[in-house]
């Protein structure tokens, strides 16, 4: 059986300033349907460019990815718009729509895909009771919390029902206790839902605590796959023994609960 | 009454005299309404066209390089004309249209005409202040293009959006004045015929108290609006 998202050998090289700069090169990865599988990289490692191949908001050079049983490379432009109504993207930061409230930013994704007013309430208010945010519906994400406003764009994410769910980076912007809160919240829609989860990240007690296996990205490469348990105890690559070195250094005893080790 | 032969006090306490403000209330009419007229027509096409550059741009929803490069010299050639030529290159368009080339109609046009490239900029200077993650984000949930500017693009950068008319508004009633000279009527008219060819300096005073008015009152109602949106955000 082949795996829920298969990448092989994708390519990307963008051009800044006219001088090539390889940021993808040959990545090959493999996600299982239900899993939350974790990667992690150094900054500018191509984490965030990856991500966005999936869903194509960057174009990749060459390479393929399935999605589901999809081509998604290969997608016509009306495909790609209905395949992303399917699959949720979280962001680093929220990027929420000031402009509108709580109740008009989880909304948002139904309108857009045509989904009848009624149902787009019970939706919207069963989808912000599950991320705890009944109380906000009316408010602006402006007056929100780091944590409230990472809920928001959970649900924003989820309320589709989608299968498939990208975060990029999703806590790197908030405070240890809200980091926690918020894995526990991813943990639960994909046990709950059996959405699969791309969790990015560069903060390795977030991979730890939430993810099963995992990737390094590394020099535009996956230099290692497979257990987050096996490849802290006995990493291969450079980015994989730095982190673990460092998770060495700095291991708390909150977070060996977790179910990485 | 005239600088030359009275003083700066008397001329002063002669400019508030009812006898001149009964003659200035139609005046102060006309110039409000080609304001009004002028700013809704830049408002209009500035927006359109703001947008259009906004989504061509290189880094835009659309990238149109030659169509941005192109529209982008274009504006910039109408921008640096002075805005009086302008009126003179538009006065055969309004013939064209108002079936003559003077009077307040007429010079709407011009008015309009010179503002709209100069509002489409700002316009497009705001739309590019928006967080480029927001459109992504939308973008990333199967929004349309038309969607995204709708819904995201400029309900986002409103305020910004407001702040910007604000300003041409005020640029539209300068130019009114200027206008005035083309037989356009309003207070430049006034101002002109009165302080300008017959050195009735009163009558200019007068003018400049109500062209002052004016000012602080638009750019007093653009920044209470733009900050009464922002409030209602809890993003002030
Ligand atoms: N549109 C672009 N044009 C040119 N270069 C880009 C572009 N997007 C990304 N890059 C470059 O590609 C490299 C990888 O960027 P990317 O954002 O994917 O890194 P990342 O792993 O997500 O980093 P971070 O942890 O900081 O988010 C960086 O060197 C970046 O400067
Ligand atoms: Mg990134």
């Amino acid at each position: 059986m082949s795996a829920y998202l298969q990448i092989k050998d994708l390519h990307k090289t963008f051009y800044p300033h006219g001088q090539p700069l390889k940021v993808l090169d040959g990545i090959d990865l493999d996600v299982e349907k239900g899993e939350i599988f974790g990667i992690i990289g150094f900054s500018g490692a191509g984490k965030s460019t990856l991500a966005c191949c999936i869903n194509r908001l960057e174009k990749a050079d060459s390479g393929t990815i399935e999605l589901g049983g999809t081509d998604i490379l290969s997608l016509s432009k009306d495909q790609l718009l209905k395949q992303r109504h399917k699959m949720g993207m979280i962001f680093q930061n929220f990027n929420l729509f000031d402009s509108m409230t709580v109740y008009q930013n989880i909304a948002y994704p139904l309108e857009i895909s045509g989904v009848p007013p009624k149902e787009i309430k019970q939706r919207v208010s069963e989808t912000a009771e599950l991320v705890g945010l009944t109380e906000k519906l009316k408010a602006h994400p402006g007056a929100l919390s780091g944590g409230q406003k990472q809920r928001v764009g959970i649900a924003r994410a989820i309320v589709t029902k989608p299968d498939f769910i990208i975060s990029d980076e999703a806590t790197s912007a908030l405070d240890p206790q809200t980091t926690i809160q918020i894995l526990d919240l991813l943990k639960e829609i994909n046990q709950k839902y059996g959405i699969t989860i791309l969790m990015i990240t560069h903060e390795l007690d977030a991979i730890r605590y939430t993810c099963n296996r995992m990737a390094v990205l590394e020099g535009g490469k996956i230099t290692e796959s497979g257990l987050v348990r096996d490849i802290f105890e006995n990493p291969h690559s450079k980015t994989g023994e730095l982190f673990a070195k460092v998770f060495m250094l700095f291991q708390s005893p909150e977070f060996t609960k977790g179910e990485g080790i | 009454m005239s600088l030359l032969d009275s003083s700066f006090w008397e001329v002063f306490l002669a400019s508030l005299s009812p006898e001149i403000w009964k003659d200035l209330w139609g005046p102060i009419g006309e110039t409000l309404y080609m304001t009004a007229i002028s700013s809704l027509i830049m408002l209009v096409f500035g927006i359109v066209i703001g947008i259009l550059l906004d989504i061509t741009n290189p880094n835009g929803l659309i990238p149109l390089k030659v169509s941005y490069t192109l529209s982008g010299w274009l504006i910039n050639c109408l921008r640096s004309l002075p805005q009086m030529i302008m009126i003179i290159l538009m006065i055969p368009v309004a013939r064209l249209i108002f079936g003559k080339s003077y009077g307040t109609n007429a010079c709407i046009i011009a008015i309009a005409a010179s503002c709209i490239p100069m509002y489409a900029r700002i316009v497009e200077s705001s739309l590019l202040e928006i967080d480029k993650g927001k459109i992504e984000a939308a973008q990333a949930m199967g929004s349309k293009n038309i969607s995204i500017i709708l819904k995201v693009l400029l309900p986002e950068t409103l305020p910004s959006l407001i702040r910007g008319f604000t300003v041409s508004v005020i640029t539209v009633l300068s130019m009114t004045a200027l206008a005035g000279m083309f037989g356009a009527g309003g207070i430049g008219d006034i101002a002109v015929r009165y302080g300008y060819q017959r050195f009735q300096h009163d009558r200019l005073f007068a003018c400049v108290y109500i062209l002052v008015i004016l000012v602080q009152l638009i750019q007093g109602i653009g920044n209470l609006v733009s900050k009464r949106i922002l409030k209602s955000r809890n993003l002030i």
